[in-house]
């Protein structure tokens, strides 16, 4: 027990799943520390899917291993069960059932007894608001609610290990926020997620980690923060009061900065990417420098600049930058 | 947007609490998991839930078997029998064990539906014992079994059908059927994980509940069969259930054919059962 709760929540080493012959994981090393939110980030087809599948021991890994809480997901997988919740891409609830049922039956199967059972759906229907819709079958619920029904089924037993597969896929923003809500919710109680999403922002809201995955393998690991610095860049906005100045504005960009220049849609905006080459903290330095040189030459070329930014490149840029794709991945799907 | 028509909206945006969500994971103390029996009985439990909901779902077990009879016994019986009342005392056994074998099918469908809704994944990580979803959707086809033969000898007994071996007899005749039924629905729910989809379930079905269902004894005696037919006749479980069925109603215990019977049920369960699991497990 002791050694369990040291024990990462996640940890797998070489992790391989073969599907004919796709390779949909080769060679996954994934380390996931109790307690937070960890984001799987990667296109569609990455193996997000199917390395959950395998951690939550619906899937025989064929090579590798993986561990949850020390336990070994084949050689433990009955009490890796008793561990880990899933809360599917497909709704992982009995469509044709009420939302009560479905609940009950949950946690009959959990080994509460009727009364108790009844009482906990009760309970767990409430605090996900949708009392009203209790005894109403699941088919007619919105997208939101069946999600957040499926969200309910998965901590009925209160798993110390949550799997959230893409779980806002398809949600309009209200219901989005109220998963991430639900998400910081879970959290905060001490129970360790694993979100895979395709949406950058969310996993930059929510994950305390990030690892980007492609072709079934980590291609980067890291904070938000790291990962987004890692790929050395920083973007710089200006913004002209004179339309008429933005060519010359643009020369003087390309020549300070030493990288393309985009024009925006807007006629006043211009766009460019800050490329350092250091690390972190000089890297940053180093933006910051050359944008402020920037400036200073613009604003002795006469050009009158008014609104500036310099920021952080957006997980999107980030995730473009690691996967070498010139396509976002939702257009590859 | 005014007060009133916010007052009046059906409900207000459900917003989670932190306090509520935390308060239903307080780690209270945890039920002990339950026993194979009990988990499989609430299978059983959502399968008569899924009939209440879906009612229509048993038109498979009610009009077809009626439909069957019907057809069968006015179609065939003046000509094989020279009349119908006198066919149907001979063909309402064999169309009763004809019915509900090819309704045994939809238990594979079933098994395969719940599998492409992605429900299945959260049974499967559920620490309980293995089997208990499937034994647990069996169950819950029992009580399709028992609909269709009730039907079925209701329909006889309306249209002229009299069964010497009295109620005791039919009940005898349709727990066979039954027990027959629920191994034979073994052979399905490994049909149902191993096919991509429910159409190539009902597919395969058909192809194999025909040739079994018709080269039997249901419909004739084998005797004016070619000889080649009649080894295979002999040799169906079909043909061995439907003659203890015809017995057991006719109110004589035919030791021989029900040993037969219950030995082939053991049987079917031991392959297809195992097979089942081994498929459920790995995929």
């Amino acid at each position: 027990m002791i050694q369990r709760e040291t024990a990462p929540a996640i940890e797998t080493s070489g992790l391989v799943k073969v599907f004919g012959t796709t390779r949909a994981v080769d060679g996954l090393d994934l380390t996931v520390p109790a307690g937070s939110v960890y984001g799987v980030l990667g296109p569609n087809g990455a193996g997000k899917t199917t390395a959950v599948r395998m951690l939550a021991t619906l899937l025989r890994p064929d090579a590798g291993e993986a561990r949850v809480f020390g336990l070994d997901v084949v050689r433990q997988a009955d009490a890796v069960r008793g561990l880990v919740s899933l809360t599917g891409q497909y709704a992982s609830v009995d469509e044709d059932m009420t939302g009560t049922e479905n609940l009950i039956l949950l946690a009959r199967l959990l080994g509460y007894r009727k009364p108790p059972a009844r009482a906990r759906a009760a309970q767990l229907l409430d605090a996900f608001g949708l009392t009203d819709a209790a005894d109403r079958q699941v088919k007619n619920y919105s997208g939101g609610m069946r999600r957040r029904l499926d969200i309910a089924a998965s901590i009925l037993n209160t798993p110390r290990l949550l799997f959230l597969d893409e779980p806002t896929t398809g949600l309009d923003p209200r219901s989005r926020n109220q998963v991430w809500d639900i998400i910081r919710a879970v959290v905060v109680q001490g129970t360790t997620v694993l979100l895979t999403t395709q949406y950058l922002d969310e996993a930059d809201h929510l994950a305390a980690r990030i690892a980007v995955i492609d072709h079934g393998h980590v291609i980067a690991e890291g904070t938000p923060g790291e990962l987004k610095s890692s790929i050395g860049a920083g973007t710089v906005h200006l913004r002209l009061r004179d339309p008429g100045q933005r060519q010359d504005a643009e020369r003087v960009l390309a020549r300070v900065l030493n990288v393309p220049v985009q024009l925006d849609a807007d006629p006043v905006a211009l766009t460019a990417r800050v490329i350092g080459d250091g690390t972190d903290r000089e890297l940053d330095m180093g933006a910051a420098e050359q944008a402020s040189r920037a400036l200073s030459e613009l604003a002795a070329a006469g050009i009158v600049v008014d609104d500036f930014s310099l920021g952080q490149p957006s997980l999107d840029e980030v995730f473009l930058a690691l996967t070498d794709r010139s396509t976002p991945a939702d257009a590859a799907a | 947007m005014s007060a009133t028509t916010e007052n009046l909206a059906p409900a207000v945006p459900y917003v989670p609490a932190a306090e509520t969500i935390g308060a239903v994971m307080a780690p209270g103390e945890r039920p002990p998991r339950p026993s194979a029996l009990s988990a499989s009985i609430t299978f059983g439990w959502r399968a008569m839930l899924k009939i209440k909901h879906v009612p229509e779902q048993l038109f498979d077990v009610t009009a077809f078997p009626i439909m069957m009879t019907l057809m069968f016994t006015y179609l065939f019986g003046g000509a094989l029998a020279g009349s119908t009342g006198a066919y149907l005392q001979y063909l309402l056994p064999g169309i009763m064990v004809m019915s509900v074998v090819m309704t045994t099918m939809y238990t594979g469908v079933a098994v395969n539906t719940d599998i492409a809704k992605g429900v299945f994944d959260r049974f499967r990580t559920l620490p309980i014992w293995r089997p208990a979803a499937l034994v647990g959707n069996l169950l819950g086809d029992l009580l399709r079994y028992v609909l269709a033969s009730t039907t079925i000898i209701i329909v006889g007994l309306i249209m002229g059908f009299r069964p010497s071996g009295g109620i005791l007899g039919v009940l005898a005749g349709v727990a066979l059927l039954v027990v027959f039924s629920f191994a034979f629905s073994w052979i399905w729910t490994m049909f149902g994980l191993f096919l991509r989809s429910e159409k190539s379930v009902m597919g395969v079905s058909m192809l194999f509940q025909f040739p079994l269902t018709f080269l039997s004894n249901v419909f004739v005696e084998p005797t004016t069969m070619p000889g080649w037919l009649q080894a295979f006749v002999d040799v169906n479980p079909i043909t061995h259930l439907v003659t203890a069925v015809r017995a057991l109603m006719a109110g004589t215990w035919d030791t021989g054919e029900i040993t037969w019977v219950l030995i082939s049920c053991v049987v079917m369960t031991a392959i297809f059962g195992t097979l089942t699991m081994r498929l459920y497990n790995r995929k």
